[in-house]
């Protein structure tokens, strides 16, 4: 058995009983000749915090574009929440839609809006509330995130850098998504404002119920709030299991990643913190 | 997902005096039905004086199912109705927590009346108009010092730069501008010699055409078309570089915008726009010499014997020394309405639509002000 034979059963033994929430198998992605992805197969389990590692350029974002229905795949099969997005009908992939919500890098705010519309946007095409529910929910999910009220009516380009990731997440948990799509959700943030955000994933995720998928760079985060984490080399997932699996993984990569200059600061304390 | 195909709607079952329980999905997918049931709550709560809501049968709960129930909750006890809540599953506990009902007071808004507004508006506006007049002699006073700057050190300028706007600029636009002053041409033509012909003096649309379009319309056709094809695609490159803090990039780089992106377009334009008015002249003529000769019987001989009796260099002169100056003010208020730009795209929109409805306008206006120069000084 290989080594991430060994690891995907050992995963699937500890997840046995956890509903498959995403479901990629096989899949391959590539722009003209080059592959990006190549047989790429990975689960995400209900209720957990996935961290999704990679080198640069290696295609986490082409991954969870692909997932997100932005990119075309070639072959292979991706399913979320059981259903196969591309063999919907429009409707059903509408309402599919409505079940998950993406934090993008920079945000994505819309910059016409303020955060409060920005909030409401997807409440508002969607579903028909009150306008006084509306403004009473945008609110709420604004102090969820943790930005002042005041916020409510700035403009994105009148906010830092950590409010925008506060203000694009409020907009992400808009409709009460089952499934949040995070990619470098600590990026452009200081290490206190990282922590904070990281803290707020978490405690989100537990009161929410979310499962988060989060493509990370941010060693912190993996060993703070991710539940399990996989690894991104070569087009395949090289690895997905609980952090201290890859932590013993001999794979060069992850064996660079986690054991380098950076990532070995931070596992030599975490070991110390494991052993204690 | 709308209501009508929720699996599981949200109910509320009155279970005797003061006793209620909730079932469904308590999401926000129920959209209004979610309103219409917590509003039911606070009906039949409001009856009695206490009230007891169990939470068992609800099968999913989200913020704002948590909100609503909070709500009425809150409404009720308002009302001196004491409430509470029953076998909540332990999951639900923690989101009615998260999502406890509380007021939020939107900062207070400042109305005033109507004509008011109006008038405030108004005053912005003008003063606006002031403003951007002098801010437009200001550029262009920064423009002048930029290309003195350039001359004395002429290996600073970007002679790249400067071919490349020239090209998208000038022998890009160069089919659309041929097409639409052939098209002119040949209306002015068939209009000419349609209303001429009633006093047998048809032969003198060849005057009208000859004089028309190189005094006027050659170079009138060609701004505009060039204010709204290049105008608007330098305020939106140099708005989105502004967005974008490339600008703020060039600016700590020791370089300056005027002479880094502004020089080379806005002298593309000087170059490229009497080339342009010429070859639209050429045009026009040519659209015009065709309708001649296939609807007044004019043939190409006598068109160029007639056009040569009735123009002179000069006349083509006026329309050419136009043309630079029209390329300056659609240059300088292309680039100043990009420097302009804010952090939203709305504002890119305002700015690109702003840079072109002015520069129409001042090349109309300038072209008037040349008529009357050269009538005054009997050119």
């Amino acid at each position: 058995m290989t080594l991430i034979d060994a690891a995907l059963s050992q995963t699937q033994m500890a997840n046995k009983d956890g509903e498959v929430i995403i479901r990629v198998r096989d899949l391959v992605v590539g722009f003209g000749e080059k592959l990006v992805m190549n047989r790429l197969n990975l689960d995400v389990y209900r209720g957990e915090v996935l961290g999704f590692v990679g080198g640069s350029g290696q295609g986490k974002s082409v991954l969870t574009r692909a997932i997100l229905g932005l990119v075309p795949i070639r072959a292979g099969s991706i399913e979320i929440f059981g259903q196969n997005r591309n063999a919907l009908d429009p409707a059903h992939r509408r309402a599919l839609e409505q079940r998950w919500g993406v934090l993008f890098q920079n945000g994505a705010l819309f910059s016409g809006l303020t955060v409060k519309q920005n909030i409401q946007m997807p409440m508002r095409e969607m579903r028909h509330i009150s306008q006084k529910l509306m403004d009473e929910l945008a609110m709420l999910k604004i102090e969820l995130v943790g930005l002042s009220i005041d916020a409510a009516d700035k403009f994105p380009s009148e906010l830092s850098g950590g409010m925008v990731k506060r203000a694009a997440l409020a907009r992400a948990l808009a409709l009460d998504p089952e499934l949040l799509f995070l990619d470098e959700p600590t990026s452009g943030l200081d290490p206190i404002g990282a922590a904070e955000f990281d803290e707020l994933i978490s405690t989100l995720q537990h009161s929410l119920g979310l499962t988060v998928f989060m493509v990370t760079h941010d060693l912190d985060s993996l060993y703070s709030i991710c539940d399990r984490v996989a690894a991104l080399a070569d087009g395949k997932v090289i690895a997905q299991g609980p952090l201290k699996n890859l932590l013993e993984s001999p794979h060069p990569w992850l064996k660079a990643y986690f054991h380098g200059v950076r990532g070995g600061r931070l596992t030599s304390t975490f070991g110390d913190y494991r052993n204690s | 997902m709308s209501a009508e195909t929720l699996q599981y709607p949200p109910e509320v079952l009155i279970a005797g005096a003061g006793r209620m329980s909730l079932s469904g999905d308590w999401t926000l997918a129920a959209s209004r039905l979610l309103e219409i049931n917590a509003q039911k709550i606070v009906e039949h709560g409001s009856h009695g004086t206490s009230l007891i809501i169990d939470l068992q049968d609800v099968s999913h709960l989200d913020t704002a199912g948590a909100w609503v129930i909070n709500r009425a909750q809150r409404e009720l006890t308002h009302a001196q109705i004491s409430v509470a809540l029953e076998r909540i599953r332990p999951e639900y506990e923690a989101m009615l927590r998260e999502a406890a009902y509380r007021d939020f007071h939107p900062p207070p808004r400042h109305r005033s009346p109507l004509i008011f507004d109006l008038l405030v508006d108004l005053g912005a506006s003008v003063v606006g108009a002031f403003h951007d007049f002098y801010r437009g002699v200001a550029f262009l006073g920064e423009f002048v010092s930029t290309l003195a700057y350039v001359a004395a050190n002429p290996k600073h300028f970007r002679f790249t730069a400067l071919v490349s706007h020239i090209e998208s600029i000038g022998l890009r636009s160069a089919p659309i501008i041929i097409l639409i002053n052939i098209l002119v041409g040949a209306i002015v033509a068939q209009q000419g010699i349609f209303q001429l012909e009633r006093f047998g003096a048809s032969s003198l649309a060849v005057d009208l055409i000859g004089i028309l379009v190189l005094r006027e319309l050659g170079v009138l056709l060609t701004s505009i078309m060039i204010a709204g094809r290049s105008g608007s695609a330098i305020t939106a490159e140099i708005g989105s570089m502004k967005m974008r803090e490339e600008i703020d990039a060039l600016r700590v780089m020791g370089l300056s915008a005027n002479e880094v992106l502004i020089a080379p377009r806005v002298l593309a334009l000087v170059c490229s726009l009497p080339i342009l008015t010429f070859i639209a002249d050429m045009s026009a003529l040519l659209g015009g010499m065709v309708v001649a000769w296939g609807y007044g019987d004019i043939s190409p001989v006598a068109f160029l014997s007639l056009l040569k009796a009735a123009i002179a260099f000069r006349t083509f002169a006026v329309g050419l020394i136009k043309a630079p100056f029209m390329a300056l003010v659609i240059g300088l208020i292309a680039a100043m309405d990009g420097l302009a730009t804010e952090g939203s795209a709305e504002s890119l929109g305002r700015q690109v639509t702003s840079s072109v409805v002015k520069s129409i306008f001042m090349v109309i206006v300038l072209d008037g002000l040349f008529a009357m120069f050269f009538a005054a000084i009997n050119y």
